[in-house]
């Protein structure tokens, strides 16, 4: 394993381990955010750019906003709680080890994983001396071109869903929020 | 010849990196690529600065500063000194991690943004496949240490002038987002450099740029304004409005740490001008093909230094909006024209190439600009003017 995944995946675990366990909320938010910048590093790393793009634009760009909102327009940041450990709390536990089971099973068995193990092929800018003079990354094997044309060939069905599902969320959002004496005026 | 001093920076830079070892090439590559976006654009920063202040006392019908340098030039550098100088508040109340920590991170996506901007002829800082996304990536990132420093200084009008920040910003994203989508559906690429590629080109003696169709008329005035709103600029300047809360999210700030906010401000606002010089205004290209002997860089820092009037010239002139008039603007009235501006795009890229497809953009965006403009306005509220007296 090289040194710059141990120091992202260290970080982004520190990060979670702290959003779980801090005791302000806002701190837990900001942590948060914190490992889903670690996730787009570590896609940035795999030579995923849209990917970690995306996850920056989405996640960070508007989840993360949207849970500070949410903590600030509900609990405004009152007492923290002292620590409990009962048993709703062991339940909790049980159920996170029960889905960590399931995901090891379910990536330890993956095709992906069998089929060249380790190798993330990459292009090398740090030894031919024409690519000093600016820096060119690699082209990336899955371009943006490339999953851009998938989107709407092959993977044409499940796309037009989300848009559906997005649109769908967004118009119950606003009639959940909307007034309710609209009528009257 | 010319070559030359259109690759003067370039080949300076090639030069400078033949003398390191060759093991730490790249990372001397990197270094004289950083260096100077972090001279030049907090200069022209300082230069905004001064212009900003003289150019509103004209409009205001004053002189600007004029005490410091000949004309007042110098008053950036006793702004700077005075910033530095000032006595560093830190409230008892306030969450002192975040406190320290927002100013730095809402700088950090701010200079981030500035490395995807082709400056020149072969002068991309990093040349990724998707430059766009980039940008507007890192844009979105910095709203968060907007709350964060709104929240840390555990002040009511801190937090309120947040809230109303961040709605304004993620408001006006979808806005500047929708509007850059034009270009990206034309050049077909999400790549910076290419863009200005495709634009650099001459019909004849007319430049290609983007803006002289109808699509990328409209795009080009979305996006202005969505900038503006954006970066927190009159008239979208609520959020920090100087005469009625203060400064927002940043009046438990002082000192040096208001001049960052101050300089992150302006960092953003110069990041989304570059963007828009690429996407619209054909980046390095001259306007003029017997022009074009000037060096790239020149005319991508005029459209610039334009850019930085004009935006002086829209703050002394307009109005501030208020925060439902600005959120009514972003939600009812660009989201529309940003999604029609999109339909007439694809009407453009599949009909043929005559005079046709001129009239049809143009009367789809016209129409829509009236239909739209008027069907807002009549539900206004807004009448004649009514006079009562008190009798």
């Amino acid at each position: 394993m090289n040194i710059i995944f141990t120091l992202i995946a260290a970080g982004t675990l520190i990060a979670a381990i702290a959003a779980m366990t801090l005791r302000n909320l806002i701190y837990c938010a900001l942590s948060a955010t914190a490992a889903l910048g670690g996730l787009a590093l570590l896609y940035f790393q795999l030579d995923a750019q849209f990917l970690g793009l995306a996850q920056i634009l989405v996640y960070i760009g508007a989840v993360a906003i949207l849970i500070v909102f949410a903590i600030l327009l509900t609990r405004a940041a009152d007492m923290p709680e002292p620590a409990r450990f009962d048993v709703p709390a062991l339940a909790g536990i049980g159920v996170a080890l029960v889905v960590l089971a399931t995901l090891v099973g379910a990536l330890g068995s993956s095709p992906a994983l069998r089929k060249n193990g380790n190798t993330i092929v990459r292009g090398d800018t740090a030894q031919s001396p024409v690519s000093m003079a600016v820096i060119k990354t690699p082209a990336p094997t899955a371009t943006i071109a490339a999953i851009g044309n998938q989107m709407l060939s092959r993977y044409l069905v499940p796309f037009e869903t989300i848009g559906l599902l997005l649109t769908a969320a967004m118009i119950g959002a606003v009639i959940i929020a909307m007034p309710s004496h609209r009528a009257k005026k | 010849m010319i070559e030359a001093f259109d690759q003067l920076f370039v080949l300076l830079k090639h030069w400078l990196v033949s003398f390191v070892p060759a093991a730490l090439q790249p990372l001397a590559s990197v270094v004289l690529s950083i260096v100077p976006i972090l001279m030049v654009f907090p200069g022209l920063f300082a230069f905004m600065t001064i212009m900003e202040r003289k150019g509103l006392g004209r409009i205001q019908n004053r002189l600007g500063p004029n005490r410091v340098g000949p004309y007042g030039l110098f008053q950036p550098i006793a702004d700077g000194i005075k910033s530095l100088i000032k006595e560093n508040i830190i409230p008892l109340a306030a969450d002192k991690l975040l406190y320290t920590l927002a100013p730095i991170l809402l700088l950090i996506p701010a200079l981030l943004a500035f490395s995807v901007i082709p400056y020149g002829r072969n002068m991309t800082p990093i040349d990724i496949d998707g430059g766009v996304l980039f940008f507007f990536a890192v844009g979105a990132a910095s709203e968060v240490s907007i709350f964060m420093a709104g929240w840390s200084s555990h002040n009511k009008y801190s937090i309120l002038g947040a809230m109303r920040a961040i709605a304004q910003m993620v408001s006006y994203e979808v806005p500047l987002i929708l509007s850059a989508i034009p270009v990206i559906m034309m050049t077909g690429t999400l790549s910076t450099t290419r863009i200005v590629d495709l634009q650099v080109p001459f019909y004849g003696v007319l430049p290609n740029w983007h803006v002289f169709t109808p699509w990328g008329l409209a795009g080009f005035f979305l996006f202005v304004i969505s900038a503006t709103a954006e970066s927190n600029r009159s008239p979208f300047d609520l959020p920090e409005g100087e005469s009625e809360i203060i400064a927002g999210y940043f009046v438990e700030y002082s000192g040096f740490k208001f001049a960052l906010f101050f300089l992150a401000e302006y960092m953003g606002l110069f990041a989304v001008t570059g963007l828009a010089i690429t996407l619209f205004l054909g980046g390095w290209g001259a306007p003029f093909s017997f022009l074009s002997f000037v060096p790239s860089y020149i005319w991508f820092f005029s459209k610039f230094v334009v850019f930085m009037l004009f935006f002086i010239w829209i703050r002394g002139t307009l109005p501030r909006l208020r925060m439902d008039q600005l959120m009514n603007f972003a939600w009812k009235f660009m989201v529309p024209m940003a999604l029609i501006n999109i339909m007439v795009t694809g009407l453009w890229r599949f009909m043929t190439p005559n005079i046709g497809r001129w009239v049809v953009s143009l009367a789809i965006l016209v129409s829509a600009y009236v239909l739209l403009g008027r069907g807002l306005a009549q539900n206004s509220g807004v009448g004649k003017r009514v006079y009562r007296y008190g009798t």
